[in-house]
């Protein structure tokens, strides 16, 4: 098979999947990055009794935070370690959705990751023993880049594995104003 | 080249739409008017069956008012002349949010309440003006819990016997409680968080036994339904609804009626090799039981994972259902609804148990609103499918072959790893999910609450890690065709043919109560709960909730000698889980598949968690 006509016939089959769906989605590009929920080095959420200093970011952020490789990798993680079972494609369901702008953790890379390594006691599972350091980050990595905290260039445009959808990135936001859209 | 793909995407898209009203965006359906579809039977009809339905005493004191499931109140103060007039007699606020799926207890001037996690028990003074709270229990269960239930963090509810209070805990266990003093009796650990395990259903109290099933088909875990002792909490039995026939305990008594469900083993040859030790079968829905013959009925949930291809096989003894003898757990019969299960078609819907006309005399029969998207009646002695009708619109399937038992295949709809099918009807949750129907032996009809939900399903490979899912599909749900999320169905069960519907725009997620003033009441996901006239279905009366509805409403006998009607208001579970689980909706794959079907709920409705007692003024 020639690499031309395969990649006919998988713009073919990316169309009819397309089309397949009929009217009910609307395709836009990719939406906005959001704003920066929370600015590198510091963390919001948590209060430092008596004018402390926050703890300074981990220098292991500059490594994966952005890093297209890292982000990539993170996302094939997320559909192998079952992520997406709980948080689906960034949207959540048993988990909360990632791609929204709460954090109840944190949302720096090092406190995402954090999250990831030590569990949460609402139900995440701690996935220090399972997984590497170095998968756990690439993972953060993913995880934050679906709130579209890192910059644009650094997110592929494809999603791994199969959706039923369109990919996430470029799903509509539908009829309702969506909180993390809402103020900007 | 171009111009070829063109054309051909043409042809796709024409023949996609043009095959389908569901693509088409319909403006959601009058949500009141019913559609009078057949006259109403005249003469004999169905009756319950007589010794799991006794007399009512007013109280309230299992989810399905009687053994027998019929959710039927024989008070019959409030009619369609005056239900007008009903008006709120009392509130509590249940301090949960999650989604509130069980109905209020009433035991004797006393009203229980089980929340959803933390699976509070309240007991409320009903003798007293505003019925104050008398005491609360608090089991505490694991909060990691949380992470492991599919589908928000319900609790279909408690059960009163014998001055305990039964109920089951997120974590995994039952608590009998003593119903005077809120004191515990006895707990038992049943289920595993580790492996996935929760509970969720609401356990059957009878014959001196606590029956109480997991929940976890999406989590790869091994389902089971168990007897604890009642005075005890002592486990009695235990029985696998996989595996080998041991574990199953299936025996010398095991006679299923269809050729299709015979044989050694089956629970471990319907698999691939050990498939079946993470192949689900849980058992979160409804138990009945008989006190005549001694025989407990449940329907048994999905096998795992979702993507079909990981399991091939009849996947026993999953998606159907089992008769066994309560004191001893054997099985006595089963019947599988679905073998192959392709669509997460759980088959734990309500048993209904009934005597219908047969010849000079009465059949003891079940009924059954499947999710899969057919009413069975089948004879309750031996599995037997009598007949077989869809209650609503169903493409997956073609039918049901009342010679083998077996369900038709629509082989257009069967799944495959690496492509998404697309136009199933029904959904994942069924034509109908758990949310029970209820019968009037008044009309002889069935009131079915119930989904118009199609979806589209992408199979990938599943990976098994113990404690996280193992579901294996993208799934995307909207309506079905005519553009309505939901209906509540009148069911003539003998002549097998709707009566009566009302449309609903969202999906109908709450039980139905019957009453015998000739009354329905159901809720809607968006907060309204109404009474419909129980043989036209004309809506006479309705109340807006500060929540959604997906609570059991219950009638009962206040201390005053009145009718009451209560129902806690509290949106979530699977269908609402976009709203308690503050999802974003840009993702039509969150919930799985759910969110994308109810995209416009969080601006219908808001958590919460709140009792609503209604009753006519003096």
């Amino acid at each position: 098979m020639s690499s031309r006509f395969r990649a006919s016939v998988l713009a073919f089959a990316m169309a009819a999947l397309t089309l397949g769906a009929c009217d009910r989605e609307e395709h836009h590009d990719r939406a906005k990055p959001l704003g920066e929920t929370v600015p590198a080095g510091q963390s919001p959420d948590t209060i430092w009794p008596g004018g402390s200093s926050p703890s300074p970011l981990d220098p292991r952020a500059k490594l994966y935070d952005n890093n297209a490789p890292a982000i990539a990798e993170g996302q094939q993680l997320f559909s192998q370690m079952n992520c997406v079972g709980c948080h689906s494609h960034g949207g959540g369901g048993m988990g909360p959705a990632l791609m929204d702008d709460e954090w109840r953790y944190g949302g720096r890379i090092d406190q995402i990751a954090a999250s990831i390594a030590e569990g949460r006691p609402n139900g995440m599972p701690a996935w220090k023993t399972k997984l590497t350091s170095d998968q756990i980050w690439k993972l953060a990595a993913y995880v934050r880049s679906l709130s579209g905290l890192p910059s644009k260039d650094a997110v592929s445009s494809r999603s791994e594995g199969m959706s039923s959808g369109t990919p996430q990135t470029l799903v509509s936001h539908g009829n309702i104003k969506n909180s993390d859209t809402a103020e900007q | 080249m171009r111009r070829v793909h063109t054309a051909l995407l043409t042809i796709i898209a024409v023949v996609g739409c043009a095959g389908l009203q569901a693509c088409k965006k319909s403006e959601p359906a009058s949500t009141t008017a019913p559609i009078q579809t057949a006259p109403l039977p005249n003469g004999a009809h169905a009756i319950p069956a007589a010794a799991a339905s006794p007399a009512d005493d007013g109280n309230w004191v299992m989810p399905g008012k009687d053994y027998a499931g019929t959710r039927y109140s024989a008070l019959n103060q409030i009619t369609p002349a005056n239900v007008s007039k009903l008006a709120l007699s009392f509130t509590f606020s249940t301090a949960t949010t999650k989604g509130y799926e069980a109905p209020p207890l009433v035991v004797n001037g006393t009203m229980y309440l089980i929340t959803p996690y933390p699976n509070l028990l309240y007991a409320l003074d009903l003798t007293k003006p505003g019925a104050p709270t008398k005491w609360v229990f608090k089991p505490k269960p694991l909060a990691a819990s949380q992470g492991v239930a599919c589908c928000d963090v319900v609790n279909r509810g408690a059960v009163y016997d014998a001055g305990k209070i039964f109920f089951n805990t997120l974590d995994g266990q039952t608590f009998a409680v003593d119903a005077n003093t809120g004191q515990q009796v006895w707990s038992t650990q049943l289920g595993d968080i580790q492996k996935g395990e929760t509970i969720t259903m609401a356990p059957l109290v009878a014959g001196g036994k606590v029956l109480v099933g997991d929940s976890g088909g999406e989590m790869g875990v091994r389902g089971w339904i168990a007897a604890l002792d009642e005075g005890s909490g002592k486990l009695a039995w235990r029985a696998f609804n996989t595996g080998p026939d041991k574990d199953v305990l299936i025996g010398p008594r095991f006679k299923p009626f269809y050729p299709m469900d015979q044989g050694k083993d089956l629970g471990v040859k319907t698999w691939p090799p050990d498939a079946w030790k993470i192949g689900g079968g849980t058992v979160w829905g409804w138990l009945s039981y008989d006190p005549e013959t001694k025989l407990i009925y449940y329907g048994v949930g999905n096998p795992g994972p979702w993507n079909p291809d990981q399991r091939p096989g009849a996947n026993k003894w999953t998606t159907g259902v089992f008769a066994r003898d309560i004191n001893t757990g054997e099985a006595v019969w089963y019947y599988q609804t679905t073998p192959h299960d392709l669509f997460d078609h759980d088959d734990i819907n309500e048993i209904i148990l009934a005597d219908i006309p047969w010849g000079n005399g009465r059949r003891p029969v079940m009924f059954r609103p499947a999710r899969a998207g057919f009413f069975y009646v089948q004879d309750r002695r031996t599995g037997q499918v009598l007949s077989a009708a869809p209650y609503g619109f169903v493409n997956a399937y073609k039918g049901v072959d009342l010679k083998t038992g077996e369900i038709i295949p629509n082989d257009d709809k069967n799944p495959k790893q690496g492509r998404v099918t697309r136009d199933i009807c029904p959904a994942a949750p069924g034509l109908k999910d758990w949310n029970p129907s209820a019968f009037s032996p008044q009309t002889g009809l069935v009131y079915i609450p119930h989904n118009n939900l199609c979806m589209d399903f992408g199979a990938m490979e599943a990976n098994y890690i113990a404690g996280t899912p193992y579901v294996g599909a993208d799934v995307k749900m909207y309506a079905g065709p005519g553009g309505n999320r939901g209906a509540f169905t009148a069911w003539d069960p003998l002549n097998r043919r709707k009566v009566w519907e009302i449309k609903e725009d969202l999906p109908v997620w709450s039980p139905a109560l019957a009453t015998a003033g000739g009354l329905v009441f159901y809720g809607t996901m968006d907060g309204w709960f109404k009474a419909v006239d129980a043989r036209t279905g004309k809506l006479l009366w309705q109340f807006k909730a500060g929540s959604g509805i997906i609570g059991q409403p219950i009638s009962y006998r206040g201390p005053d000698g009145r009718q009451y009607i209560a129902v806690v208001a509290g949106v979530g579970g699977w269908a609402g889980a976009v709203v308690v689980g503050k999802m974003d909706t840009r993702d039509p794959t969150g919930a799985l598949g759910f969110a994308n079907a109810v995209k416009d709920l969080p601006m219908k409705t808001t958590a919460g968690g709140m009792l609503y007692v209604f009753t006519l003024p003096r």
